[in-house]
């Protein structure tokens, strides 16, 4: 469903590419890991599928289509009717990726009213309350009416994760979700991610620094180190047979509870 | 609604605070009012009995009490040198200096809130430079000096007003009293203006950085959208406190341009009275623009807590 | 990204700036007339060759008094912004530097005296202390103290718990030498448009004052109490208040040119 043929991304302020050449593939409700390390271009990626670069700040090559589709030639006005609608994005703070002055609902909420304009504000909240009652928030009603600033860091994060697919996008991505979160919270956010996927069969790209979490979700993985992709391949194969030195340190380097995990 | 009443109560004991301080400063500086007022000729018979009619020998905090009542009775005392009660000689010129804070500070908002948000559209161009000298100009201008060239242009060449002939009141000449209060009120706004649209310049670009900007560009919200129903508003508290504080400012700027003008508000009277050592007329008027400084305070807070959720936390619980 | 210590506004600044100040120093020295020579016979002249900027209702050089009275406006605009400056940093050095009950005492205080407009503050001092040069000085250099300490207090402050600033101190630098070499050269660049800021409120305050009559009063000339002499001769001679309020309006213009500089400058480095 999204295919990203050599994607190049340079920012007009950096001398290197951010980006610097990956093709990648996500099928119809596959759940695909991004790892890397910071700086890696995996971040940049995402946001390149999203449409957040500014426009005017990088130069952007290669393809990346949804369904066909040519997000990077298409018209700001064609890219703003997938954001939101097609696309749902869910960022690493949730905190602060949320609107501090408008209520939870209004937010969740907010995707609908931008695509689907001709929704009456009755059936509109159903769906806002149906989305909260999906990513388990306790109480919808009473979530609904609150400010971010109520709600705690989990509970932020399953709102954004609500208002990324009130208007059911057929691509979810999520830049680091669970990075901001402690370990129990992070847990059951990718138990909620996994019941998600498998009750919409909503397609993922889940992008993380940690292994052990993409091992967890993702069936398949994609490695990614200085703007180039090094490595992909089934979750299995590229954890017990790394082809690449870079994904040989990466896992490696992951602390378990026997000392070093081998393969 | 209980931060309301807290903010409320805060507000009259700031008040009481500050009247007391004033009441104190003046006690202090003034001298003797008696001997002031009969000269240094006066035997100590007829000083002691002008202050016993003054009320002089009463104990301090007894007159404290006594003036500040007077704030609610309308009894203000006397003035030196004009035997009309006080509370007459101020009223009129507070009405005159309310009517022309009042137009500025419309004429403030009105203007710089778009043109701060249309300011911000055009960061970055290649005039942006030239916006930026525009705006330091206007800051660079006193407004008694607009004030001046207004007399100069629209009143002695194009005659649109009679510079310095203030009718004296204005239900005498409701057209000429307003004609003036208007271009007076203009040569206040235009350097507040300048710094309150560079204010929300600077507050939008900040605010367009942060990441819920991002989040709202994600759902599909166009320029107008992120910046109408999310960035406006968080710009909003910023600006509301800058506009608090531009309501104060315009008290000092119109103790100016009314001497421009001509106009008899209250900071002309304050000035003259300040010339003449007339201290009880001072120190009341003192403290009237000190409630005004700290009442729009206030009311941006109440107004900040109604647009901010956050302000709230303290009084809510 | 290279650092660049100039750009326009900081170069159109300084050298509108430097223009006017030389010329009001040169005023100091040497003026075209003497700025007090009166001429019965050349009252109310426009603008010539012979008189820049024409004369007033004595005949006196105008140009040569708006020199000397810019001189006046300037050194009193740097003193006031000196005191200012000095006390309020001390204020907010110390405040900010050690915290506690005394820097929430002070920081109230600070706070309800800048939300007063400064011309009323120094009305009020001068209602006390009386009108003249001397006074408009101390009057405006009190009132401007809190607005600087308040933002070297948050300076102070946040420089308090810096690493660098930490292990100086763990290696026995004394309070004293932490704040003047450590910490005082960090604050430069909030205090170098502060001062900017200071300046040009110094001058707008000082001529408002002197233009009510309770500034600067004559004989001393300065560029406000100029401008109330030439209001009242408005429709005889309008170039004479024309040209005074221009310079007024071309002095701070040009030393807000520097501050927006000096604030683009730091934009640029981060």
């Amino acid at each position: 469903m999204l295919e990203i043929q050599d994607l190049h991304v340079k920012f007009h302020s950096r001398d290197h590419e951010a980006v610097g050449g990956v093709s990648l593939r996500i099928d119809d409700g596959e759940i695909l890991g991004l790892v890397g390390e910071s700086g890696s271009g995996k971040s940049v990626t995402a946001m390149s599928i999203a449409g957040l670069l500014p426009r005017k700040q990088c130069a952007l090559r290669g393809a990346i289509l949804l369904d066909g589709q040519d997000l990077l030639l298409a018209d700001r006005s064609i890219l703003r009717r997938m954001q939101g609608n097609r696309i749902g994005v869910v960022f690493q703070e949730p905190m602060s990726s949320m609107n501090p002055l408008l209520r939870v609902g209004v937010q969740v909420g907010e995707a609908l009213r931008i695509h689907q304009p001709e929704l009456r504000p009755e059936a509109r909240r159903a769906l806002v309350l149906q989305a909260m009652a999906d990513v388990e928030l306790p109480n919808p009603e009473e979530c609904y009416r609150k400010y971010p600033h109520e709600l705690s860091g989990g509970q932020q994060q399953r709102a954004m994760i609500a208002a990324a697919i009130v208007s059911r996008p057929s691509l979810l991505l999520l830049d680091e979700p669970t990075t901001a979160l402690d370990v129990t919270i992070q847990a059951q956010i990718l138990e909620l991610l996994k019941k998600l996927n498998a009750e919409m069969g909503m397609s993922m790209l889940f992008i993380s620094h940690n292994l052990n979490v993409v091992r967890k979700l993702c069936a398949r993985v994609a490695v990614m180190q200085k703007g180039l992709l090094v490595e992909t391949g089934s979750t299995d194969d590229v954890f017990h047979r790394p082809q690449h030195p870079y994904t040989q340190r990466l896992i490696a380097s992951i602390p378990t509870r026997h000392g070093r995990e081998v393969s | 609604m209980n931060y309301v009443i807290r903010r409320i109560l805060l507000l009259l004991l700031t008040m009481l605070i500050v009247s007391f301080l004033t009441f104190l400063a003046f006690e202090l500086v003034r001298g003797d009012p008696a001997q002031a007022k009969l000269g240094t000729e006066a035997t100590p018979e007829q000083l002691e009995a002008l202050r016993h009619e003054m009320g002089l020998d009463r104990p301090f905090l007894l007159r404290y009490g006594q003036w500040l009542s007077g704030f609610f009775t309308g009894d203000l005392g006397v003035s030196y040198y004009n035997p009309t009660p006080m509370w007459e000689l101020i009223a009129p010129k507070l009405g005159v200096t309310l009517i022309l804070a009042g137009m500025s500070f419309l004429l403030i908002t009105l203007i710089s809130i778009p043109l701060g948000l249309l300011s911000y559209r055009l960061a970055g161009s290649s005039l942006d430079w030239l916006r930026t000298a525009f705006n330091q100009l206007c800051m660079a201008v006193p407004p008694f000096f607009i004030g001046i060239l207004f007399s100069w242009f629209f009143g002695i060449t194009l005659k649109l007003f009679v510079p310095e002939g203030f009718p004296l009141s204005i239900r005498a000449d409701p057209a000429e009293a307003m004609t003036q209060l208007f271009f007076a009120a203009v040569c206040l706004s235009i350097p507040r203006i300048a710094m309150t649209v560079r204010m929300m310049r600077s507050t939008v670009i900040g605010e367009m950085q942060k990441a819920y900007v991002r989040t709202a560009i994600s759902r599909g919200n166009d320029r107008r959208g992120v910046l109408l129903r999310h960035v406006l508003k968080n710009s909003l508290t910023g600006t509301v406190t800058f506009l608090a504080q531009t309501l104060a400012e315009l008290i000092g700027g119109s103790i100016v341009v009314e001497q421009v003008f001509g106009i008899p508000g209250l900071g002309r009277f304050l000035v003259a009275e300040i010339r003449a050592l007339d201290y009880p007329v001072v120190q009341t008027i003192v403290v009237i623009l000190a409630f005004w400084v700290v009442l729009a305070g206030t009311v941006a807070d109440l107004i900040n807590q109604r647009i901010d959720p956050r302000l709230r936390l303290g009084g809510a619980k | 990204m290279k650092k660049k210590n100039w750009n326009g506004f900081l170069i159109a600044g300084c050298a509108l700036t430097g223009l006017l100040i030389a010329l009001m120093l040169l005023g100091k020295f040497w003026t075209p007339w003497p700025p007090t020579a009166m001429d019965p016979k050349a009252m109310y002249q426009p603008p010539s060759f012979t008189h820049l900027f024409g004369t007033d209702k004595f005949g006196r050089d105008i140009f040569s008094r708006v020199l000397q009275g810019g001189g006046t406006t300037l050194t009193i605009a740097l003193a006031t912004v000196a005191i200012g400056a000095a006390i309020g940093t001390l204020v907010g050095a110390v405040t900010g530097y050690f915290g506690g009950i005394v820097d929430d005492a002070l920081m109230r205080l600070n706070d309800a005296l800048t939300a007063f407009p400064s011309i009323l503050l120094a009305l009020l001092i001068i209602s006390l202390v009386g009108p003249g040069k001397y006074n408009v000085v101390l009057a405006l250099g009190i009132v401007f103290i809190p607005s600087f300490a308040r933002v070297m207090r948050t300076q102070f402050a946040s420089l308090r718990d810096v690493n660098y600033i930490t292990s100086a101190r763990l290696m026995g630098a004394g309070r004293l030498r932490i704040m003047l070499v450590h910490m005082l050269p960090n604050t430069m660049r909030t205090l170098l448009p502060a001062l900017t800021i200071g300046f040009n409120n110094a001058v707008l305050a000082e001529a408002s004052m002197s233009f009510l009559g309770i500034g600067v009063t004559p004989p001393d000339a300065s560029l406000g109490n100029m401008l109330r002499d030439a209001q009242s001769a408005l429709g005889r001679a309008p170039w004479y208040a024309i040209l005074t309020g221009a310079m007024i309006a071309l002095l701070v213009f040009g030393v807000g040119l520097i501050g927006e500089g000096l604030q683009q400058r730091d934009r640029e480095v981060d």
